[in-house]
């Protein structure tokens, strides 16, 4: 049985006659232990999917979900008190910048301490044994003494390992990041991912990581989601969308890093913008940006059926060679 | 070739490592700025000469400050011809020494200040919080209630309330207390609000902090900062708003030493005996300024926004 099992979730803005809906239809199942990647650009509704699921989004967002499992417990039903302890304890989640995540107010020991006391129950003294563990495993110089420093004396990376130390504290079954390495400077970057990463396996959580940097995806994750305008459009194990991207949208995802067009004059991108609130498609969302588009595609709103190894929501999905199966 | 640099690398990395780390207290930070601002020390110098003449006013002060010594009225102050050294600052019209007056009512004015202040400081955060968490319904009526407490002159809603609960020490505070109130409030939701959106309310919401953490333990740290200053500079008008009430006969009453009530009770002798007049008011003067410099001092210290600008 999967760790989180998420059927048919969406997510809508505004009012209840012309709501926008940021994420809709959204599956997503993870087991125990698993790395998935989470891919799109920007507004296309990754980070909301999982604020969603920790049951963060506040009036007057709206969500629904047919099915909302995390460890055999339905968060849909659950009284939200319980689902304080089980969203505290057993799944976190890091944040893109670091340097505002962490309260000013307080010291990085105090921080660290009070959620151990909360949700462990730990007396003061165990806490701050804890707390220094927890600082020497991400890996942070001179442990003890920045149990007593304040946020802004450290630096990016720094409060990163801090904010990584304080989403592991409780063991956690699954761990959310959330463009972990986004602020932060590329040396930097592959540290706080190596870190992430083995982190993962000695703890045996699942994590999530949205990116929308592919080459993390392509060396960490088992399994990535590609989201588009609200939409999963396909899901794929990690090898394989990279080697045979089904939808139209992976392809041009995959072929706009820059990478991929050394010594070419211009950069590959996709024409035109992720469609808003007032202009969204009729039939499939990306229609009016794919080069392969047709009538029917124009019409008709595809469902993610399976191609191969990977699900995919396109009517007309690419073959091995990248050109559209007709 | 690069060997020896490498190896040297490796050697010094394990001792960094081990290097301890100290932080400079945020009290030592704070106190070193806040002393670099000059009138502000100064005026803190002020402040704590006049809290050690208030405390121990029954000891320091050289008469009783409502014995009436009939024989020297409106005494002059001591450096005129007619002046005498044990009444430095002079007597007033019953005869009473203007000096031991002055310092009795400082502990009449710092008690209206200190308790008007927690009275208003203490219920305007709370509000304050509670509008900022609960926006719609609560909080729209919280500000629109304070709105309409703002529309009033505050001198008058504090001559009304006193009106309405009887003149006397404690209704003062009473009503300087409210009417010092939407100023909190407003403080505390504009500060608390723009505290919310940020990434580690969202980070405290997710490790499962209830609304009460949130409120009290999460957000109102963060906020302290401009409340303070406006608790220290909300002590000054505190003393001024006393003052007003009581040179209106709606404050603290006679024989008790207030210094607008003293300002009142003299209000006759205003062209013959200067000093009867001068020295209650030069002492109102001195203290909200000095009140007004700290509160300037405080909030360069603890907004870290002006630090290191002047």
């Amino acid at each position: 049985m999967s760790l989180l099992e998420i059927k048919n979730l969406s997510v809508e803005f505004g009012s209840q006659d012309n709501p926008f809906r940021a994420v809709q239809d959204v599956n997503l199942s993870i087991n125990r232990g698993e790395i998935v990647g989470i891919v799109g650009e920007s507004g296309s509704g990754k980070s909301v999917t999982m604020l969603a699921l920790m049951g963060l989004i506040e009036a007057p967002g709206r969500v629904t979900a047919d099915q909302l499992v995390f460890d055999g417990q339905d968060l849909m039903t659950m009284s939200p008190a319980a689902k304080r302890h089980l969203v505290g304890k057993d799944v976190a989640m890091i944040f893109q910048d670091a340097l505002t995540s962490l309260n000013p107010a307080y010291t990085v020991g105090f921080q660290l301490m009070e959620t151990l006391r909360l949700h462990m129950g730990l007396s003061k003294s165990e806490a701050q044994k804890r707390a220094l563990e927890l600082l020497e495993l991400v890996e942070i110089p001179a442990a003890k003494s920045r149990l007593s420093a304040y946020p802004h004396q450290l630096s990016g990376g720094m409060s990163q390992r801090v904010m990584i130390a304080m989403a592991i504290a409780c063991n956690p079954k699954l761990l959310i990041a959330d463009e972990p390495t986004t602020a932060l400077d590329v040396t930097v970057q592959a540290q706080i991912m190596d870190l992430l990463v083995s982190l993962q396996k000695s703890q045996d959580m699942a994590l999530i990581l949205i990116t929308h940097d592919l080459a993390v995806i392509a060396e960490v994750a088992h399994r990535v989601a590609v989201m588009y305008a609200g939409e999963i459009v396909e899901t794929s194990p990690v090898p394989e969308i990279f080697y045979r991207p089904h939808h139209p949208y992976t392809q041009a995802l995959l072929a706009s890093i820059p990478e991929h067009s050394k010594g070419a004059e211009r950069l590959a991108t996709l024409p035109g913008v992720v469609p808003g609130q007032y202009d969204r498609p009729i039939g499939c969302l990306l229609s009016p940006r794919c080069p392969y588009a047709n009538e029917k595609c124009r019409n008709e709103h595809p469902k993610l059926t399976q191609t191969h190894g990977s699900f995919v929501r396109c009517f007309t999905p690419l073959d091995e060679a990248g050109r559209p199966i007709v | 070739m690069t060997t020896p640099v490498q190896s040297a690398n490796t050697a010094v990395a394990p001792e960094m490592a081990a290097a301890s780390y100290s932080y400079p207290s945020p009290l030592a930070e704070f106190w070193a700025s806040f002393r670099a601002n000059r009138g502000a020390s100064a005026a803190l110098v002020f402040m704590a000469f006049m809290v050690i003449a208030a405390l121990f006013a029954p000891w320091l002060a050289p008469h009783d400050p409502i014995e009436q010594h009939r024989d020297i009225l409106l005494l002059s102050p001591a450096w005129t011809a007619q002046g005498q050294w044990s009444f430095l600052l002079g007597t007033d019209e019953l005869g009473r020494d203007i000096l031991s007056r002055l310092m009795h009512g400082a502990r009449v004015s710092m008690t209206i200040g200190l308790v008007s202040v927690v009275l208003s400081l203490l219920p305007g955060i709370v509000l304050g919080l509670v509008s900022a968490f609960y926006p719609k319904a609560v909080g729209t009526a919280i500000m629109r209630a304070m709105d309409i407490m703002m529309a009033l002159p505050s001198l008058l809603l504090a001559v009304a309330i006193v009106a309405v609960l009887g003149p006397g020490l404690t209704n003062t505070m009473i009503a300087i207390a409210v009417v010092s109130l939407p100023s909190y409030v407003r403080l505390t939701r504009a500060s608390a609000m723009s505290e919310l959106g940020r990434d580690y309310v969202i980070a405290a919401r997710l490790a499962g902090a209830g609304k009460l953490r949130l409120m009290f333990n999460t957000v109102l740290p963060n906020c302290m900062a401009p409340v303070i200053v406006q608790a220290t500079l909300g002590f000054s008008s505190a003393i001024l708003d006393a003052a007003a009430l009581g040179f209106l006969g709606l404050g603290a009453q006679p024989p008790l030493p207030e210094w607008g009530t003293m300002l009142a009770s003299a209000r006759d002798y205003i062209e013959s005996a200067w000093w009867v007049v001068t020295m209650p008011g030069i002492t109102i003067l001195f203290n909200v300024v000095a009140l007004n410099l700290m509160g300037d001092g405080l909030r360069d210290a603890l907004d870290p926004k002006l630090k290191k600008l002047a």
